[in-house]
């Protein structure tokens, strides 16, 4: 862990009990965030994101059936500090969190201004004045117009709304801030322009971020790494530019063949089959059944393996095994 | 064409080129606004002079984002909304004025995937029956024959073994199986024409790509045309003949894909292909240059041309004012905006 290191991620892990056994949601996961860098958890609908994000700012559900690891922020372990002690410590005051469909979350009896006011109150103590300040700047920030403040959220578009909920999490300043699908609810231009609004506050803050997207053309719009995420299992970590020219693992080639192009004459392809259950994963590798360049030893789990400092959970990687098989991302 | 349908056609009331499937004239579809529900206080005017012919075998996109008005043009075409002014044409016979057998006869031409997959099956349903009751109120009576033509639309979505599939309830599929199974319902009839309203918007990248590829089989293979509702410019590609794309209720631009890609015209257009992201690293390190604001209300829609207020090429006191007709600056490439008044032929330069 390095200085610049703001979030560590350990061996995190998250299990939910159901009726039909366990849900393995985040399995042993590993990766790190660079102060004022924006990474990017990509993957299939169904294989852990939310999960992953709740995960890390503690909002669990009551049928946790195993909840580990360790998760740094700056130096130290979060992991061990009561709920009470998270809550006013972490949650809001390094880390928050515009959480999946937060524009329709939003609190309908409450104007849009009381709103983004509230977490000001609570964790910075400020008074109501104060903080209605602070909202009015969020506002200016987010690019909402000033005479909104006092708007109900049935008053709003969509994307006005989903920048109150953008807002609200800003306006305690955390260092961190885990966007869940931020704009997949949205039109293009909206999206386009809530990504502008991102973008500006990434660099004239120094907020770093995590954003979680099933979107990948719209991801890079903000990453500086992408994980990506299988089954419950981080399966690649790499920086942006290395991903989008040459991503390692052979789900994350797959993944980046199947997105439709404007330009260019790449007909997208698809992965055949399906992602495995949650429930029973296979204890092979978890991505066996679909891989064009599963060979003999991916019978058993990967470890991860290190491509030119690049962490990725395939045996292809295996030094005597890559030295074997170059793998083949035009297929 | 099915031959065992009960329904006959009716004979033609309009005569019309035997190449043209579908004929929207002069289309508005607006929708009352209503106070405690009964004082009038406006109109919703969600589809506003729209005109266009679609081939046989041909297949058209409609783009454009929410609340444009997309749905409310193609639920107009299935006889889901009354319109207001103007007609819909379906060989030659003008569709507002069938009745009873005609009108069965229509709805079973006409295939229909709607928004939403989710909501698009009745839960209670297993599949076999989501499938057999188009045949039934079709008058296909012959049980055999039901069951022949359910398993043959089944295979013809890829949804095999057909016997795993029959009995499962909708919950019991994935997102892009339960799409499937729409689809299968929307050709059981063989119908002429398949409206698609965004297909595929709801679902993964990697089965999005599936489903468009099935769609794509399926107008190949039965001569379909197709009408393709997206918000998503890069799938348009799919389909790739005749693109619309649409804003707050009208058609301001249509075209081909080449058009389109290579020489977009209307600075919607243009905000929508620039707004549309590749995945490239270099994204992160610019901001996208896209006009401010959003779609404005179709209650009181701007006057003039109802981008003006999002358009960095406004002219003050022409397009503030004046409705742009449709102009043809390069032949089959229609646009409504008044840079084209004057014979100019592409986008302004920055
Ligand atoms: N409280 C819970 N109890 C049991 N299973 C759960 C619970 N929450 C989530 N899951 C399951 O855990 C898995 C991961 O879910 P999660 O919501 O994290 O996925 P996701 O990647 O965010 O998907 P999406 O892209 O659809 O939002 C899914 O199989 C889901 O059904
Ligand atoms: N039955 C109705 N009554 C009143 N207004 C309606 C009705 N149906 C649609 N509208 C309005 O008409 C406009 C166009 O809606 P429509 O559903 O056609 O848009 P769309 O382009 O399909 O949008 P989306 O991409 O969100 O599906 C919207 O302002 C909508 O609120
Ligand atoms: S370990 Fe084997 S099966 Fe798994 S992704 Fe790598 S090559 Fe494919
Ligand atoms: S008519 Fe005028 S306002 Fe409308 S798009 Fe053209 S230039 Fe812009
Ligand atoms: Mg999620
Ligand atoms: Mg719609």
């Amino acid at each position: 862990m390095t200085d610049n290191t703001l979030l560590k991620v350990e061996d995190l892990t998250l299990y939910f009990k159901t009726r039909r056994g366990d849900v393995q949601a985040v399995d042993h996961v590993d990766f790190e965030l660079p102060k004022n860098k924006a990474v990017v958890i990509l993957g299939e609908s169904g294989c852990g994101k939310t999960s992953m994000a709740k995960a890390i700012l503690r909002l669990l559900p009551r049928n946790v059936s195993q909840y580990s690891g360790k998760i740094f922020i700056e130096d130290q372990d979060v992991m061990p500090l009561s709920d009470e002690e998270y809550r006013r410590q972490v949650r809001w005051v390094k880390i928050s969190m515009v959480p999946q469909a937060a524009m329709n979350a939003l609190n309908p009896v409450l104007r849009a201004g009381d709103q983004v006011a509230e977490p000001a109150m609570v964790h910075l103590g400020v008074d109501k004045a104060e903080a209605l300040e602070l909202a009015r700047e969020m506002f200016q920030r987010v690019g909402v117009p000033e005479d909104f403040l006092t708007r109900y959220p049935f008053e709003l578009s969509g994307g006005m709304r989903q920048r109150v909920a953008i807002a609200t999490a800003l306006i305690t300043h955390p260092q961190l801030i885990v966007l869940d699908e931020p704009t997949s609810a949205l039109d293009l231009l909206t999206q386009a322009n809530i990504m502008n609004v991102l973008k500006t506050i990434k660099w004239e803050t120094g907020t770093s971020y995590i954003l979680i997207t099933h979107d990948i053309a719209t991801s890079s719009e903000l990453a500086d790494k992408v994980a990506v995420m299988y089954a419950g299992q981080i399966v690649e970590v790499n920086d942006a530019d290395r991903f989008f020219a040459e991503p390692l693992h052979p789900y994350s080639q797959k993944l980046m063949a199947s997105v439709p192009r404007l330009h260019g004459h790449d007909e997208p392809d698809f992965i055949p089959g399906r992602p495995p259950s949650l429930l029973n994963p296979p204890t092979s590798c978890r991505f066996i059944d679909r891989c064009h360049l599963r060979f003999d030893k991916c019978s058993a789990d990967p470890p991860t393996f290190f491509a030119d400092g690049h962490p990725v959970k395939c045996w292809l990687y295996e030094k005597e095994a890559s030295d074997a098989i170059i793998p083949d991302s035009s297929k | 064409m099915s031959t065992d349908l009960q329904t006959p056609a009716p004979a033609a009331t309009q005569s019309q080129n035997d190449d043209i499937l579908l004929s929207v004239k002069d289309l508005h579809v607006w929708f009352e606004l209503k106070k405690w529900g009964f004082s009038h206080v406006g109109w919703v005017r969600a589809v506003d002079n729209v005109n266009f012919d679609l081939k046989r075998s041909e297949a058209i996109a409609i783009v454009g984002e929410s609340g444009c008005g997309k749905s409310s043009l193609m639920k107009t075409l299935l006889l889901l909304n009354r319109p207001r002014e103007g007609q819909v044409i379906f060989e030659g016979k003008d569709i507002s004025r069938l009745k009873g057998k005609e009108l069965k006869w229509y709805r079973s031409q006409v295939g229909y995937v709607q928004q939403d997959p989710y909501g698009a099956l009745p839960p209670f349903m297993p599949v076999h029956r989501i499938l057999d009751e188009p045949l039934v109120i079709n008058g296909v009576k012959d049980k055999r024959e039901r069951q022949r033509r359910i398993r043959t639309a089944l295979e013809e979505v890829a949804l095999t073994p057909v016997e795993d599939v029959l009995n499962k309830y909708p919950h019991m599929l994935s997102g892009g199986q339960q799409q499937r199974v729409v689809i299968a319902r929307a050709m059981i009839l063989e119908p002429k024409l398949l409206v698609a309203d965004e297909p595929v918007s709801m679902l993964d990248a990697s089965v999005r790509v599936e489903i468009l590829r099935l769609l794509r089989k399926l107008q190949e293979e039965h001569n379909l045309s197709v009408m393709y509702i997206t918000h998503d410019l890069s799938t348009v590609r799919f389909f790739s003949e005749r693109i619309f794309v649409m804003y707050a209720g009208k058609l301001v631009e249509q075209t081909h894909i080449e058009g389109l890609l290579d020489n977009p015209l209307h600075p919607y257009t243009v905000a929508l292909l620039t707004g549309t992201s590749e995945p490239d690293a270099a994204n992160a390190r610019k901001l996208k240059e896209v006009p401010p604001g959003e779609p404005p209300s179709l209650v009181n829609p701007p006057a003039g041309c109802r981008f003006h207020p999002r358009c960095a090429h406004a002219i003050a006191g022409v397009c503030d004012v004046d409705e742009p007709p449709d102009f043809e600056p390069v032949p089959g490439h229609v646009v409504k905006c008044w840079l084209y008044k004057e014979g100019r032929t592409s986008y302004p330069e920055a």
